[in-house]
């Protein structure tokens, strides 16, 4: 997910001033953070727990362990009986699932407000008292192979996705899969999971984030009533697996039933580590918005519609996470033309943005975008609580957001051919190329391009 | 903007939850429907207008064309080319959006509610609608990208499961008829214009204004709207679907994982059976993790991350369908388990447990239904476009809560019966 779509509370730094300490917040003596924003629109609420533990906690030959602990959350507490919880979600006629990334496992509860205590004991309660029982896990398992099915092995895209990071990353752990390879899930047992959750799955290693039709004072009530009893424990520490830098372009090819041919580009980039300090984040932001920013930005309207060298076209830049940055640019050739017609075209485009930069009004354009996307991102109480959420999971306090909200308004020209000029190098780029095989496996087409 | 959104801090803080949804409705003098529901906490505006112009419409012959034509509209109209639409929409911080199904094309304008950013946001969404170029150069570009994702299409297993579905599903009727690289290679840029102008008319159109807006206003923009469009005459129905016999499509493909979709032919938008039809599907595979599909065929088996049922009331009569994933190897076995369930449903119905448990869940989740503007326009949008009760929305709890067992029971028999079930599989062994 890109930077500018995670920005909610972003552009309202009004929220955040002392008159309006909307959001407002407090710590449980056990370190788990409540942050409660007050959205009185409509009678619900949403609650959402995130974890500081993704898929780059995890050691080589257990990829998958924090998915799949994720599915066995649902599966039970000494006072919860397996599959209870989504049916007492349900009954309070609310709707809830969760999501494992990279950096962070988080779970979400949307409820008409008054459900909103019964919501949080339940989370309270499977937070410290999970049951990993081997005959529960012995079926999850399973659903989880078939979502690596559904998702990965038979999506063309996903899989060159996969195999992609694998090859940009060596060291760091973004070179495993989030769902895990396939080997480590057949081989995973309850115990494993159950060492994860043991391991993570503590007060201190939690926020909760709380939008809705509340008061917060009422929240922070609750919070310690039902979080408040929960211990705290210290975590192992974890080690940095800093990823070498890359000194040359690094190919893959993947082979997949498909039609069109996929060409993704991926060059290192900066993450945000500090809100105020840093630059080139936001600048890589803005350069990804006025390339790919709306249907007649750079990218669309010269390799798409003028040129046709493109059927489709996109980049990918997201400025918060907790492991190392990428920027990607992706696409599919149009027919009769090759990933190769589609590479030279899309570093031309790169070229001309080293060169010449990018003009005061695509830039004006972009910033109106941004802060037009700010007020519509307020239509989402679930949005709101996710942007709070993600933004906390990469180390940057939500506090923050209206910072870096004017650290974008601010982005210079000169700032984005910089970033250009620096980033877009072809020492620190991975190139993945889908080669789309036909369905029966016979011989491929041969007006597919030659490839490296 | 900054002042302006000031204000918006002190509407929260001092605006308490609404009740309900209040649904304007008038007609337009030129003949158009218009829905409006006014909420101003947000300083932004949402309006949709909805015509009849699916694919259902499409040509013997000429599928394809009502997508197309939907997506050409913003590739140029009036004075604008399709660059000038975009960067005017992105400089204001203006959304364009929507697309066609089988029975409506939708063009959906989200506009900040200032008038310096929602009269020229509307001048656009007026001129796309009343004169859209559809020039021949972009028409071509845009025909060999729907060529190629077509092709593409044909590929993936579970789109070549739902086309071979609907194909099945409506043998004789329009909603079986999908776009083929080869339909679309027939189309000419004079298909859309002529579609455009039989179809995108006042007669055919109905209008959603939700938003930061006075009715005063709501009826301005509305007409201005409507009085661009050609009169018309309301959109003619092809004859219903004929329910097609019972049968299996089996396709080949490599993938690791078979995609399954079972169904039939089985209701109409405004049909009574549709309460006793949401609140029993409910239990059998529409309630998320807690559905009686869910728990045998994910839960005790292990046999899909992701399986379900559901029912698609349309204009005319829209499929029930059941879907699953799961490998090749045991495709067959978790048929048997998902027709075992349905089965089961169809011959005892829900339990009194279940049936409260259903209730409980649809009537307690109602004001998740209607949390946000974009919620409330697609809401009132299918009210409008399907002519839906005005108090759709009013009576909706009402209606789930007056659902008996005995309810469910003879709708789903009158709705689904085992013996017309149509099963395709794609890579299943």
């Amino acid at each position: 997910m890109r930077m500018r779509h995670l920005l909610l509370i972003a552009l309202a730094p009004w929220l955040l001033t002392p008159a309006l300490a909307n959001p407002y917040e407090m710590t449980l003596s056990n370190g788990l953070r409540i942050i409660v924003k007050e959205d009185r629109r409509a009678p619900t609420a949403a609650q959402m727990v995130w974890y500081r533990i993704g898929s780059m906690d995890e050691v080589d030959g257990a990829s998958g362990v924090a998915h799949v602990l994720e599915h066995m959350m649902f599966k039970g507490t000494p006072s919860v009986g397996p599959g209870e919880f989504n049916k007492l979600v349900a009954a309070a006629g609310g709707r809830d699932n969760a999501f494992t990334s990279r950096d962070y496992t988080a779970y979400f509860q949307q409820v008409p407000n008054e459900k909103l205590p019964e919501m949080m004991r339940l989370e309270a309660d499977r937070m410290r008292h999970l049951n990993v029982d081997p005959k529960e896990f012995a079926q999850e398992i399973k659903v989880v192979m078939e979502e690596r099915r559904m998702r990965t092995d038979d999506n063309p895209q996903s899989k060159l996705f996969e195999q992609m990071n694998a090859v940009a990353f060596q060291a760091h752990p973004y070179r495993r899969p989030i769902i895990g390879w396939m080997s480590d899930l057949e081989n995973m047992s309850a115990a494993d999971a159950k060492a994860w959750y043991d391991t993570w799955y503590v007060p201190n290693n939690a926020y909760v984030v709380i939008v809705g039709d509340v008061n917060h004072k009422e929240v922070f009530a609750l919070a310690e009533k039902y979080y408040g009893a929960l211990e705290g424990r210290a975590l192992p520490a974890r080690k940095p697996q800093v990823e070498p830098a890359q000194d040359g372009a690094r190919r893959v090819n993947v082979k997949a039933p498909a039609e069109l041919p996929v060409l993704i580009m991926g060059y290192k980039a900066p993450a945000l580590r500090d809100a105020d300090k840093d630059s080139d984040p936001y600048a890589l932001s803005m350069l990804a918005a006025v390339l790919d920013g709306h249907s007649a930005a750079r990218f669309n309207k010269k390799l798409v519609r003028e040129d046709k060298v493109a059927l489709s076209i996109g980049i990918d830049y997201d400025a918060t996470a907790r492991g190392p940055g990428m920027i990607y640019l992706y696409g599919s050739p149009s027919e009769g033309r090759t990933v190769v017609d589609l590479e030279a075209a899309l570093r031309s485009e790169i070229a001309r943005v080293q060169n010449e930069g990018v003009s005061e009004q695509e830039l004006k354009r972009a910033k109106a975008q941004l802060l037009a996307a700010e007020v519509y991102k307020l239509d989402s109480m679930f949005g709101q609580a996710m942007e709070i959420g993600q933004t906390e999971s990469a180390g940057i306090p939500y506090q923050k957001t209206g910072r870096m909200l004017e650290k974008l308004q601010a982005v210079s020209a000169a700032e984005i051919q910089a970033v250009a000029k620096k980033y877009f190098n072809d020492d620190t780029l991975t190139i993945g190329i889908l080669d789309p095989q036909p369905l029966d496996n016979k011989a491929r087409r041969p007006t597919v391009a030659a490839r490296h | 903007m900054k002042k302006l959104l000031t204000a918006i801090v002190a509407l929260l803080v001092a605006q308490s939850a609404l009740a309900g949804v209040k649904i304007e409705h008038w007609v337009s003098p030129t003949g158009a429907r218009v829905y409006f529901v006014e909420s101003r906490v947000l300083p932004m505006l949402d309006v949709q207008v909805d015509f009849a112009a699916g694919s259902m419409f499409d040509a013997p012959g000429k599928s394809g064309t009502a997508s197309l034509a939907r997506a050409a509209l913003d590739l140029g109209a009036g004075e604008r080319d399709e660059t000038a639409i975009a960067e005017q929409l992105a400089d204001i911080g203006a959304n364009l959006g929507g697309g066609a199904d089988t029975d409506r094309a939708s063009v959906a304008l989200r506009t900040l509610s200032a008038p310096d950013k929602r009269e020229p946001a509307l001048a656009i969404l007026r001129s796309v609608l009343h004169s859209p170029r559809f020039d021949a150069a972009i028409f071509e570009r845009e025909k060999a990208r729907t060529i190629a994702s077509l092709k593409e299409a044909m590929t993936r297993p579970d789109a070549m499961a739902g086309k071979a579905f609907w194909a099945a599903l409506y043998p004789d009727h329009p909603y079986g008829r999908q776009a083929t690289p080869e339909s679309v290679a027939t189309l000419t840029r004079d298909d859309l214009a002529s579609f455009h102008a039989r179809h995108y008319t006042a007669a055919n159109a109905t209008i959603t204004l939700v938003g930061d807006l006075s009715r005063r206003d709501a009826e301005k923009i509305a007409e201005a709207i409507a009085g661009g469009l050609p009169k018309g005459v309301a959109a003619s129905l092809p004859p219903p679907p004929v329910l097609p016999k019972g049968s299996t499509v089996a396709l080949a493909h490599p993938a690791s994982q078979a995609h399954i979709q079972i169904g039939m032919p089985a209701i109409e938008r405004g049909n009574p059976d549709f309460f006793p039809l949401l609140v029993g599907n409910y239990t059998l595979g529409g309630g998320g993790f807690v559905s009686r599909l869910m728990k045998e065929v994910r839960d005790q088996r292990g046999y899909a991350y992701s399986v379900y049922s559901y029912f698609l009331p349309l204009k005319q009569s829209g499929p029930f369908q059941i879907g699953l994933q799961t490998k090749r190897a045991q495709a067959q076995d978790a048929i048997k388990v998902a027709r075992n369930v349905l089965n089961g449903f169809l011959r005892d119905g829900p339990s009194a447990e279940e049936l409260t448990a259903a209730k409980a869940n649809l009537t307690g989740s109602f004001p998740l239904r209607l949390d946000s503007n974009k919620k409330i326009l697609d809401n009132v949008a299918v009210i409008g476009f399907y002519g839906l009760p005005l108090d759709y929305l009013d009576q909706y709890q009402a209606k789930v809560q007056a659902v008996t067992a005995d309810d469910i029971k003879a709708a789903f028999a009158r709705r689904v019966r085992p013996d017309d079930l149509i099963t395709v599989t794609v890579a299943a062994d």
